[in-house]
């Protein structure tokens, strides 16, 4: 087990800097500066400004030197922003869309599953027509049309909860319930289908010849084994609602972090943008490495003593 | 694995999403705690939105129109802007100036930064050296303004020492200038001249400005709230030394970046004004609250002066009239723009006897479809050519697509024999593209930089870094150089009008299209809420809520 997790461990970091390299040059290729006012900028204040941040050195000296500030944990300075460090940025940030993700995700995940293992187990019925037809609008209409519809019935309308800002809990609760539709829809098809392949399962049949009580058959057997492929695709879609998703973001005037790495892109902010995709990077590596580590939990036949065992 | 290992490793992945989650998050709830009791308190109180955070408070390295309104309210320099932008005297008591008015001596009134420390003299001779040293975004504006060898530490002759400003003593500055120049006092309104406590600043160090703790105030109002991405709290300075004018009590501002959630923020009474995106103009123009507003940028089209049809003045001007600009304002934007003939807009330029500068001069290459085609044959016939194919160099925005399309299907129906294509790319590459002079046509945009009509005149000076299409004449030359320094002011306004006219009538040297507007909803209750074209864009010293 401790040589598997060293070795997964070299490979994550390895993943890390491949990921960081091919970021760095290919944001390189992006046309245009990233200081503000570009319009108004002379050449000789362009050539100032690059002296002055390095810009003018060959990438492979910038580059060289990014990686050496890197691996001392400085990820340098916004440009936009003078004198906020990225980290600060970060740290700032993904707090609200973390909080936001979560809460989304543990909505979702509920709803989800209880929604697809009724159906699983009352197959064919008017509640499984119902809950499929559910999951299949939940996954095709896009999170931010249910946003703007729970913004105006909810919010304007009703006035039960914010409109936008952040401010305090409530805030919180229209943006998760919007992010949490497509985690809903998500879980819920997966479970039952998956639900569905293991009742026909040999070992299910077995369960039940020797007597355990269908509650028990479905609790210990079913849904333990139903929920594998779920967990393998929870990790991905946990980092990916957690580190924030622009839209809900700029819709409920959340500061999230989603939506600063979209705007860091378009105004070429280099130390930022390499900043959050190292850390979105690192997090997705670090979940799927999790999410490896659950399978052992869930299903007895995956261990990791490697060879020897 | 053990099974406690098992539990050991499932604590470790509990902790990592709790801490996640705990982040940042109690702060804002004591936040909005506070705006609740404002709201409660029947004091006067203002809640607007904004478009994004302040990227920095610092006033040397601020470079942008919400920065600057923040500077603006809660600092306060030589000068401010009054209703109509012209500059009023804000820390200043006395200003008189030597015969040739190349040296400027202020006196400064007694007042004092939120720490107790006076406002000093010195004060301005620091931020002022500091925007030298630093190469600071707005630098630019020091040579603007005429201050002596600001053009020579900025092109790093010279060191920032040598900047033309003194502090004679503690409440009188000197500032010396290369040469009279008539703008000088206007554009001490604008907040790169505002002062700092160099004190206050070492201390600080590289923490300086970062938050609403590591800076001072000496203007109408301090920021006593300000969380990153979220919004900003100010409230009433009782130190200011004009404190009995200004009625506020605070201001809520809220970043709000979805127009949508605006409206429905403005519906909720959350917020007292908002700017509408063009979607919701129809839907809101008959809300008594609603108005349109002109604001100051220009959008307009170079040609490459190069080319070998572009380069024919029959054909530029028959490319200006065959663009009709009315319908592309009101029928295809929609979003309080207006049709532009000329390259200063409408509304914030008056003369020295208070007439706008559009209407003096007024349009510029307008006629009709025919007149258009004459011009076409006339400019083909000279040039020798039969048809015209060129491309339009564009930023892949939403509203310049619409634009260079609009524009596109009235030059191919109107004018016989020419093919625009569209060539649309990141802003940032439409600005290399246009400065490398490697495009036909170009959708360009200018925001003025100070409240006169030369920062659109003077762009257009040969191997200035805003030609960008190689267009020159001697004669416009002479007079921006004349313009310059002309300090009788009606003399120096004709020079103004007349550069317009070589630009335009001489030259058709481009095609003005429109001047952005906005359409705004804003509660009645407010008054005198000022906004201004450059620099800061709101002023709310004068602000008062009437319910």
């Amino acid at each position: 087990m401790k040589r598997y997790l060293l070795q997964r461990i070299g490979f994550m970091l390895i993943t890390l800097f491949i990921i960081v390299t091919a970021t760095f040059f290919l944001m390189q290729l992006l046309p245009g500066t990233p200081f503000t006012n570009p319009e108004k900028l002379t050449d000789s204040q362009l050539a100032i400004l690059n002296a002055k941040y390095g810009l003018d050195q060959p990438v492979a000296i910038q580059y060289i030197q990014y990686i050496g500030n890197l691996v001392q944990g400085d990820l340098g300075y916004s440009f936009q922003h003078e004198g906020r460090t990225v980290t600060s940025m970060i740290s700032d940030r993904i707090g609200p869309s973390a909080f936001i993700g979560l809460q989304a995700l543990v909505i979702g995940a509920i709803i989800g599953l209880v929604l697809g293992i009724v159906s699983a187990l009352k197959h064919n019925s008017v509640l499984d027509y119902g809950s499929v037809t559910l999951a299949v609008l939940g996954m095709s209409i896009p999170s931010f049309v249910f946003a703007a519809l729970l913004q105006y019935y909810v919010g304007v309308k009703l006035e039960w909860l914010p409109v936008a800002l952040w401010e305090g809990y409530s805030s919180t609760l229209l943006p998760s319930i919007a992010l949490s539709v497509t985690v809903t829809a998500t879980v819920a098809r997966f479970i039952r289908s998956e639900m569905l392949e293991v009742i026909g399962q040999d070992y299910i049949i077995t369960a039940r010849a020797k007597g355990l009580k269908e509650n028990q058959v479905i609790v210990k057997h079913v849904i333990r084994n139903a929920l594998i492929p779920v967990v393998t695709m929870l990790g991905p879609l946990a980092v990916s609602i957690m580190t924030g998703t622009l839209v809900i973001e700029k819709i409920f005037a959340v500061p999230g972090l989603g939506e600063q790495f979209t705007l860091s892109i378009l105004v070429l902010d280099y130390s930022v943008i390499m900043g959050i995709t190292i850390f979105y990077s690192a997090l997705f590596i670090f979940v799927v490495f999790v999410v490896d580590i659950i399978y052992s939990f869930l299903d007895p036949r995956i261990n990791y003593k490697g060879e020897s065992a | 694995m053990g099974r406690k290992r098992k539990t050991q490793i499932f604590m470790i992945m509990i902790a990592f999403v709790l801490f996640l989650s705990g982040c940042n998050f109690n702060s804002s709830e004591s936040s909005s705690e506070e705006n609740a009791a404002a709201e409660g308190e029947a004091g006067q109180v203002l809640n607007i939105s904004t478009t994004a955070d302040i990227p920095t408070l610092d006033s040397t390295k601020a470079h942008d129109g919400i920065a600057f309104t923040v500077l603006n309210n809660v600092n306060e320099g030589l000068y401010r802007q009054d209703e109509n932008h012209e500059p009023i005297e804000a820390l200043v008591t006395e200003h008189t100036e030597n015969e040739d008015q190349t040296v400027h001596t202020f006196t400064l009134r007694d007042s004092n930064w939120s720490n107790g420390d006076p406002v000093t003299a010195q004060d301005f001779e620091y931020a002022w050296k500091r925007v030298m040293k630093d190469a600071s975004p707005y630098n630019f504006m020091f040579v603007t303004a005429g201050i002596k060898n600001a053009e020579a530490i900025m092109n790093e002759e010279m060191d920032a020492e040598e900047l033309g400003v003194k502090a004679i003593d503690e409440k009188t500055l000197e500032v010396t200038l290369e040469a009279a120049n008539p703008l000088f006092q206007s554009l001490m309104t604008f907040p790169t001249f505002l002062p700092q406590n160099q004190k206050f600043v070492e201390e600080q160090g590289d923490q300086y400005a970062l938050e609403a703790e590591n800076i001072l105030f000496n203007g109408p109002f301090t920021l006593t709230d300000w969380t990153h991405e979220q919004g900003w709290k100010y409230e009433k300075n009782e130190d200011y030394w004009d404190a009995e004018t200004v009625q506020l009590d605070a201001i809520n501002a809220y970043v709000v970046k979805d127009p949508a959630a605006g409206i429905n923020l403005y519906e909720t009474n959350k917020v007292d004004r908002i700017v509408l995106s063009s979607e919701a103009v129809d839907q809101n123009k008959d809300d008594a609250n609603f108005e349109t507003i002109l604001e100051p940028e220009i959008i307009f089209l170079r040609f490459n002066h190069n080319h070998p049809v572009l380069g024919n003045k029959n054909i530029r001007q028959a490319v200006n009239m065959a663009i009709d600009k009315e319908s592309l304002t009101d029928v295809i934007l929609k979003n309080g723009s207006t049709a532009l003939n000329g390259v200063v807009p409408k509304g914030f330029f008056k003369s020295p006897s208070g007439e706008d500068f559009r209407d003096l001069n007024g349009d510029f290459n307008t006629g009709t479809v025919e007149e258009a085609q004459a011009l076409w044959e006339k400019g083909l016939e000279e040039t020798g050519a039969t048809d015209v194919t060129v491309s339009i160099n564009i930023a892949d925005s939403e509203d310049h697509k619409k634009v260079a399309e609009y524009i596109q299907a009235q030059l191919e129906d109107n004018l016989p024999g020419f093919k625009l294509d569209i060539k649309a790319v990141p802003f940032a590459q439409r600005l290399e593209i246009e400065k490398a002079i490697e495009y036909d046509l170009s959708l360009s945009s200018w925001g003025p930089d100070y409240s006169d009509p030369m920062t659109y005149l003077d762009m257009w000076l040969e191997g200035g870094s805003a030609n960008r299409m190689d267009y020159t004449n001697a004669e416009l030359e002479e007079l921006v150089a004349a313009a310059r320094t002309e300090t009788d002011l009606e003399a120096r306004y004709q020079m103004l009008l007349d550069i317009e006219k070589i630009l335009l009538e001489e030259d058709a040297a481009i095609v003005p299209l429109y001047q952005e507007g906005a359409a705004v909803l804003k509660r009645s209750k407010i008054k005198n809420l000022l906004v201004h074209p450059t620099g800061a864009s709101f002023s709310y010293k004068w602000v008062t809520i009437e319910e």
